[in-house]
């Protein structure tokens, strides 16, 4: 149909290196792990006969380190992998958060701790938020819930991590990464051409030389360079993101990221058939978290409950978020267990019939 | 009006589930629908059955995973043993009766439909084509998609190194929705 966006039918994965692609995505450095081996596959094919980089580096810390060399020159770069890769990689992450370089990572997660499974998990989510390496750093971290939203947030992803000059997440999980659904794709980008961004390393020429460390030994200097971030981290704030569905006149509350925000949502609309008051709000960015959203709606009196494929760790993001006025009940969906709409009615229920 | 159905498509490995799975989910999109195809995949895979689960919608669809599902294609017996508990009640279930006594098909409770998809296959010269029959049957019985957009996906899923069987894979789909219905 004219002016329609195409559609085509991709898995999660996919989905992560078309939008990695029509971004200007100008080099990808990874190493294999399932459940995210479908985005080293895809990129090996398609980047070489784009003109772009692809290496599959002999480890996940030396991909990380790659990664922050691509940053540190301004090119668009990416790494993925899943949970164990993504705990390699941190160090890196800390360093490229500490020197202020953009580079986009993808952790497809899986069940831990350890090697745990291959299936899904929510597992990584304090990883993902509080800084999973080491020192106080903050990154931007996007939680797609379908797969047009991976597409969609990758590219986001770049724009932010050049915006703020900053790493960014994009957390998904077995669940989208192997799923398939439409996507409506746009134009592939060419990379941008190399540019003076004012930072950049780029070969210095005549002017004065650059530097780009995470290492302030002077007096002083790593308060004021923490101030920076801070002062960075707090702006952040504008890039909130969420879905709310049904929220309004609802009693209760669910709130649930990624695939377990949309496995709620089936389990809210099997609710509102029965006549139940529910509602789903469905953070998409966990990084800034949409505190403002759930404070407002706690205003409200109304009830919370977080639902999480793991033990319990978003929970204490809302329950900051709301604490003012109310408090979040938690139901954790165990890693290694397949989550459906039916396994989260039942702790729906008890929390409305329980608190009333 | 909104409309929803869930299928689960179960068989062997091998059998083409997958690949049926993924060409209904292609044709639903083509219909304009919204449509998830969720693989299960990893170890259970290796034992020998192999499942996954499409979801079509008119409007925006939640979960992929579905724990009772509204219909099945059942292409094995061990499908059918696992899965059609999970049927919810009144739900469809095709069952390839070329390899599954229909003895064992919850007739009360459920809408069970016979479909004997190898020996069709058969007698179009490939009994790899079970899965095409059986699909083409669950199509016409539940009217999810158009069969027409079915036909039209084939050459969408089936890699053009086998283009040449796409007319075969056609006249497959059409046999099974022959055997169950006008």
């Amino acid at each position: 149909m004219p002016g329609k966006p195409k559609r085509i039918l991709v898995k999660g994965n996919e989905a992560i290196c078309r939008g990695a692609v029509a971004a200007g995505c100008q080099c990808y450095f990874g190493y294999p792990i399932t459940p995210q081996n479908d985005i080293p596959e895809y990129l090996s094919k398609v980047m070489p006969k784009l003109g772009r980089v692809f290496v599959q580096a002999e480890s996940e810390i030396a991909a990380a380190n790659m990664l922050l060399g691509a940053a540190a020159c301004g090119v668009r770069a990416m790494t993925s992998s899943s949970s164990p890769g993504i705990s390699l990689k941190q160090e890196a992450i800390s360093y490229m958060a500490g020197s202020q370089l953009p580079a986009v990572i993808v952790n497809m997660s899986r069940g831990g701790p350890g090697l745990g499974d291959i299936g899904p998990s929510q597992g990584d989510y304090y990883q993902a938020v509080k800084g999973g390496g080491h020192g106080d750093y903050r990154q931007l971290v996007l939680a797609p819930g379908t797969v047009q939203e991976a597409y969609d947030l990758v590219i986001k992803a770049f724009d932010l991590a050049f915006a703020y000059r900053n790493p960014v997440m994009v957390l998904g999980d077995a669940i989208i990464a192997q799923m398939m659904e439409p996507v409506a794709v746009r134009e592939v980008e060419a990379p941008p051409a190399s540019e003076d961004l004012g930072w950049n390393l780029m070969g210095k020429g005549s002017r004065p030389p650059r530097v780009l460390k995470s290492l302030y030994l002077e007096d002083s200097a790593l308060a004021g360079h923490n101030a920076l971030l801070r002062e960075k981290y707090a702006s952040m704030e504008k890039e909130v993101l969420y879905e709310s569905f049904m929220v309004n006149d609802a009693e209760l509350i669910v709130v649930a990221f990624g695939s377990i925000g949309r496995i709620a949502k089936s389990t809210v609309r099997g609710l509102r058939e029965k006549g139940h008051k529910v509602g789903l709000l469905r953070p998409i960015t966990l990084f800034p978290f949409p505190s403002a959203v759930l404070g407002a709606l706690a205003e409200q009196r109304k009830l919370f409950l977080t639902i999480e494929h793991n033990l319990g760790q978003m929970v204490d993001d809302v329950r900051l978020a709301v604490r003012k006025h109310a408090d979040s009940f938690f139901y954790g969906h165990l890693p290694g267990n397949l989550p459906t709409p039916d396994d989260f009615e039942q702790p729906i229920l008890q929390v409305m019939g329980v608190a009333r | 009006m909104n409309r929803y159905q869930d299928v689960i498509i179960a068989g062997f490995g091998g059998q083409g589930v997958m690949l049926i799975g993924t060409l209904l989910a292609y044709a639903a999109m083509e219909d304009g629908q919204n449509v998830t195809y969720m693989p299960v995949y990893g170890v259970e895979m290796r034992g020998g059955t192999a499942n996954c689960t499409v979801v079509v919608s008119t409007e925006d669809i939640g979960s992929p995973i579905i724990h009772h599902p509204r219909s099945l294609i059942a292409m094995n017996r061990p499908s059918l043993e696992k899965f059609q508990p999970r049927v919810v009640d009144q739900g469809v279930v095709v069952i390839n009766s070329s390899l599954v006594e229909m003895e064992l098909a919850q007739k009360e409770r459920l809408k069970t439909f016979a479909v004997a998809a190898n020996e069709i296959a058969d007698a179009l010269g490939n009994t790899k084509m079970a899965n095409m029959v059986a699909l083409g049957a669950y199509v016409q019985l539940t009217q999810i998609v158009p069969l027409e957009a079915v036909k039209q996906s084939l050459k969408k899923v089936i890699s053009p190194h086998y283009a040449k069987m796409i007319p075969a894979n056609e006249k497959a789909l059409q046999a099974g929705a022959d055997s169950v219905g006008p």
